[in-house]
């Protein structure tokens, strides 16, 4: 069953990804040069004279034509070099680096409550015999569908942060608990640390944005797997298993769950390029130190090669889950496997 | 099955023609069918209506300040002021008057930018799916492009680029979502067109163009109405979530995203502040989706087995 994983490996469309993520290069390097604003203009001193602007446009290489500068960012941007922030003058890969960690931990924590949450929900309403379960799960998952993470995440500040005070409701980590780790994956380092204080206080501090995040997306989830569920319980092997006396439990979890997963994780993997996006206002709101968070601090101080920066690693990272569902979709289903 | 569990997909998969039998007399027992299309709908023409009267219903200047007045609890509460039904925030306006007044804000991105978007989208999808060739093949490849590049990544960069306020965040909106009007309106179109009538029409000698707007159009309407109504549940929370990060308006104009933030700022001290703006938002998104799902069903008697 098992297929080594470069065979699965999709290459057209790694093809296809590249020549998206240099359009994404072209198209956001160009309309970040016609945007109305000097950057220079926020850089300088108010008695600096024309001929210090022209030696600090110079240095930065803005006085060159937008195809050039194009050129000479690409040889840099290879290379990991995004240029230097404008309005935290740092290095524009290092402030990304530091704060890409925190987003994936947090995301990662999103998809797997997301995945328990759908998937239990959808196979508890398949199960489920009475008519009144069956349409709470489904009246909720309405809701569910409808009401924003930026609402959740409002609505859980207000319960279990203020009404309610059991979760912190900003940052990432107490302060005062010493970590001394080697990198900034700070939970899944504590989690091979074996330190409890440490992974504790962290995940204290990301259930109420991990959760904001997965609910709309377990909504998704639900709804796509109880369909695809339906589905598979009409087909012959389905319907042979309950002739043959198994009950609805067992062909469930054994037989149609399986094949019900395949376009459910299609559709998943689509969803979690969106959720990846829900970051950027869950972040802000509990301030949590991710490139959500950072993006729109980049936007409001008008930091053009951090947006520039932050855009490139967003597209790279839509791009990376949309090449590793397809590999994932490849393996579970044998049908879509090519020479 | 698959398209069908999406609510954006699965408005697409009605046979029109069904809807029919329904019109007329039958209206009203049919609205008695689908309550929540009386409930969503009533709260938001409550809704637009005390945005429109905004200076008549407003118990207070939104503007005023008065610092002798600052975070008073709501009316119930005890240390309340009367006349300050939902309490004042940290510069003593008062909360109600800026709710209302943020409706204005919220309602009107809401109908411009469903409109807008619903109108380009629509337009480009009746002419792709009716005439097809080149202009199909056209408009399906910036659809594709359009959904290969994430939404947020698309509206950090608009509005990096277009800079902040009330045109910036409607244009953001309508440039991002236009493609589902279209995607829907293409494919209802291409089934529309195969259809017995529009070929009587053809023999009948009746131009392409008004095949194509008198006899097809008014047969999607339904369909655009309730993606409509779920664009502008959509744009609401586009313009709060905007306004709320301090990218929407300027500051001196109430919206439910900066009330919203304010209150984040002040919760410990203040917590109305947040908490009833929100709920309101909660309300019309809410209202938004529920009037959009109502209308499908009221269209579509193939959902309603």
């Amino acid at each position: 069953m098992r297929v080594p994983f470069l065979a699965v490996l999709p290459w057209r469309s790694l093809l296809l990804a590249m020549v998206t993520l240099f359009g994404v290069a072209v198209v956001s390097f160009v309309l970040l040069r016609v945007v109305p604003g000097d950057p220079i203009a926020m850089m300088i001193s108010p008695g600096a004279s024309p001929e210090d602007i022209m030696r600090l446009r110079a240095s930065y290489g803005l006085d060159r034509s937008i195809p050039v500068q194009f050129v000479i960012w690409l040889g840099h941007a290879v290379t990991g070099d995004f240029g230097t922030s404008i309005s935290m003058r740092q290095d524009v890969m290092h402030l990304i680096a530091g704060r890409l960690p925190a987003t994936t931990e947090l995301t990662l924590l999103a998809l797997v409550i997301a995945l328990v949450l759908g998937i239990g929900t959808a196979v508890l309403s398949t199960l489920s015999r009475r008519k009144l379960v069956g349409a709470a799960i489904e009246n909720g998952n309405g809701i569910l569908l409808a009401v924003p993470d930026f609402v959740w995440a409002l609505t859980f500040v207000v319960l279990f942060g203020v009404a309610w005070q059991i979760l912190p409701i900003s940052g990432r980590i107490d302060p005062r608990i010493s970590t001394d780790f080697a990198t900034n994956f700070v939970l899944f380092e504590g989690l091979l640390r074996l330190r409890p204080a440490v992974v504790g206080d962290v995940l204290a501090h990301m259930i109420m944005p991990a959760f904001a995040l997965a609910l709309p997306l377990a909504a998704v989830i639900m709804r796509v797997l109880k369909g695809a569920l339906e589905a598979e319980g009409q087909q012959d092997y389905a319907l042979l298993a309950k002739i043959r006396g198994r009950s609805k439990l067992r062909i469930t979890l054994q037989e149609t769950l399986r094949n019900a997963l395949v376009p459910t994780l299609a559709l998943t993997g689509v969803q979690f390029t969106f959720m990846f996006g829900g970051t950027v206002i869950v972040e802000r709101i509990f301030s949590y130190p991710g490139i959500g968070n950072l993006a729109i601090d980049a936007v409001i101080n008008r930091d053009l090669p951090l947006i520039q920066g932050l855009i490139l690693v967003f597209g790279l990272i839509f791009i990376l889950i949309n090449l590793a569902v397809e590999a994932s979709f490849a393996m579970l289903n044998p049908r879509l496997r090519h020479g | 099955m698959v398209e069908r569990a999406l609510p954006e997909a699965s408005v697409s998969s009605a046979p029109i023609a069904g809807a029919a039998p329904r019109r007329g007399a039958s209206i009203w027992s049919a609205l008695l069918a689908e309550p929540r299309v009386v409930i969503a709908g009533g709260f938001l023409v409550l809704l637009a209506l005390a945005a429109i009267f905004a200076p008549l219903i407003a118990p207070h200047n939104p503007l005023e300040q008065d610092l002798m007045l600052n975070t008073l609890p709501p009316a119930w509460v005890d240390g309340a002021e009367p006349g300050y039904l939902l309490g004042t925030d940290s510069l003593g306006r008062d909360l109600l008057s800026r709710m209302i007044y943020g409706g204005r804000v919220a309602l009107t991105v809401a109908l411009v930018a469903a409109f807008a978007a619903g109108l380009i989208g629509t337009v480009l999808g009746l002419l792709a799916g009716f005439f097809g060739g080149w202009i199909d093949a056209a408009v399906s490849r910036l659809i594709d492009i359009w959904m290969a590049f994430p939404p947020v990544l698309l509206s950090i960069l608009l509005v990096a680029v277009i800079g902040t306020g009330l045109t910036s965040v409607i244009l953001a909106i309508v440039v991002i979502d236009w493609t589902r009007f279209c995607r829907v309106v293409r494919s209802e179109t291409l089934q529309q067109a195969r259809m017995d009538y529009v070929d009587a029409a053809v023999v009948l000698g009746t131009s392409r163009w008004r095949i194509l707007f008198v006899e097809i159009l008014p047969n999607l309407l339904p369909v655009v109405v309730v993606l409509l109504s779920l664009e502008m549940g959509i744009a609401v929370i586009v313009e709060a979530v905007l306004s709320f990060v301090g990218l929407s308006v300027s500051s001196d104009m109430p919206t439910w995203g900066g009330l919203i933030a304010e209150g984040r700022q002040i919760i410990y001290q203040a917590w109305w502040v947040l908490v009833f703006p929100l709920v309101l938002l909660f309300a019309t998104v809410l209202a938004f989706n529920q009037l959009g799902d109502g209308l499908r069903r009221l269209v579509d008697p193939v959902l309603l087995r």
